[in-house]
């Protein structure tokens, strides 16, 4: 069929977002092993810095994933809103409302818990 | 218009309809709204754990303590194997990509090879997985359960960890574990534990360098509060168990529920990786045999990689907030 044939190859594309990929995996895993104190025991946000990080550098390699391996970058905008705002706004709401409740949990219960013997 | 003939599946529904609304045909569209449903699944199982996460945070296992192994070498090595895992997983991803990418120039050689890549780097990950697995389930130090199950470790003067076996003195063992021979009320016993909860509390007596670390976090360190050798005894008094490695009811690292959700979450992703690998590899073979070069399309190839970037996309959330947050 005519339009495969004029598909150019992206591998260059490709090997770019997999260095990408594996830049911030490095990044995340030298981050977790050394846990620099300035980022791990202060607090920013209701968590360490260093979470914020980790979180933000996921959100970016599911983009990259999202985007360039599974070419949603090539899909109609119709196509590409229909999944990813779905699950974006329906992922936020359902952790927000049980990372609430987990918080409240923990409140009221672990002062319940033993701890002298 | 190119569809105005009654062949209406080849022409139209299956292609994306005449007006194509979403650009796409119709396996890939499912695909994509298989993915969303099965991305909310995912999401649930990791909202649960951060739940139970939050509920029980000032007790919470510490990851890097957790997951310090890797094969073949001994040592304190937290993260660097499932650093590894991610990167087969992101390079099987790549193959994939490639695969994908040569099937859009009608290369059938090039697809074939890059999907057997696909499919090597996919088993590597779930053989790894279940060494990770494995691993987790024999434990490394070993610990004793309270009576009102709270898991206390034990550490030397340094602050690290030390194996029940290193500091134990075996006593006189009274009990034998149960087999079938001994009697027709068999009730099925697993094998005891090598050392027993006397022979723990006699080495912890004999030796003083020696404390307990309890599952409590020190809030200011973010580390598990290491009690002084008085408390370390009072907390000893109130032993029920021994407990090496962890499984669906102990666990040796601290919360049960840490080992229940990391078997169900990790153990979901790996039966979506072997899934994966079943996929590719009835794909790879319609590749060899020329189905898609008869058809004129590797669409089939694209739809499968779709689920196969999902699977990976759901691990590097599985990383981040198993191993990393």
């Amino acid at each position: 069929m005519a339009q495969h044939q004029a598909h150019t190859s992206h591998t260059g594309l490709i090997w770019k977002v997999f260095g990408f990929l594996s830049i911030i995996t490095i990044v995340e895993v030298i981050l977790g092993i050394l846990k620099p104190a300035a980022l791990h025991l202060s607090s920013f946000l209701g968590t360490s810095p260093l979470n914020w990080i980790f979180l933000i550098l996921t959100l970016v390699k599911a983009y990259g994933i999202t985007w360039y391996f599974m070419h949603m970058k090539e899909e109609k905008a119709s196509l590409r809103r229909a999944v990813v705002w779905t699950a974006v706004f329906l992922i936020c709401y359902l952790a927000t409302l049980l990372l609430i409740e987990g918080s409240y949990l923990n409140d009221v219960l672990s002062s319940t818990v033993q701890w002298k013997f | 218009m190119e569809a105005t003939t009654a062949t209406t599946i080849e022409g139209t529904t299956w292609k994306g309809g005449n007006d194509k609304p979403l650009g796409a045909s119709y396996g890939k569209m499912m695909m994509w709204f298989f993915i969303l449903s099965d991305a909310l699944t995912f999401s649930g199982f990791l909202a649960a754990y951060g739940l139970t996460r939050f509920k029980f945070i000032d007790t919470w296992p510490i990851a890097d303590k957790v997951f310090t192994h890797i094969p073949f070498i001994h040592g304190n090595f937290p993260m660097i194997y499932v650093a590894f895992m991610t990167f087969v997983l992101i390079f099987s991803s790549v193959t994939m990509v490639l695969a994908v990418d040569a099937g859009h120039q009608m290369k059938k050689n090039k697809v074939a090879w890059y999907m057997l890549a696909t499919i090597i780097g996919g088993i590597i990950f779930v053989g790894s997985q279940a060494w990770e697995w494995k691993t987790f389930i024999k434990g490394s130090y070993g610990a004793v359960q309270m009576n009102d199950g709270k898991i206390l470790q034990f550490v030397d003067a340094t602050g690290h960890q030390v194996t029940l076996e290193s500091f134990a003195k075996a006593g006189h063992h009274e009990r034998a574990q149960h087999q079938a021979k001994n009697g027709v009320w068999f009730v099925k016993e697993a094998a005891l534990p090598a050392v027993t909860v006397s022979d723990v509390l006699a080495g912890f007596k004999a030796n003083p360098a020696l404390r307990v670390q309890t599952e409590k976090i020190d809030a200011a360190a973010k580390e598990k509060e290491i009690l002084s050798r008085e408390e370390s005894l009072k907390y000893l008094a109130h032993s029920k168990a021994i407990v090496k490695g962890a499984n669906l009811e102990v666990n040796e690292y601290g919360k049960t529920l840490f080992a229940d959700y990391f078997f169900f979450i990790t153990g979901f992703h790996g039966f979506h990786v072997f899934s994966g690998i079943v996929f590719n590899i009835i794909i790879f073979f319609n590749v060899i045999i020329g189905t898609y070069e008869k058809r004129g399309s590797y669409e089939m190839v694209e739809k499968v990689g779709l689920y196969w970037h999902f699977v990976d996309l759901v691990w590097v959330f599985v990383f981040t907030f198993f191993y990393l947050v």
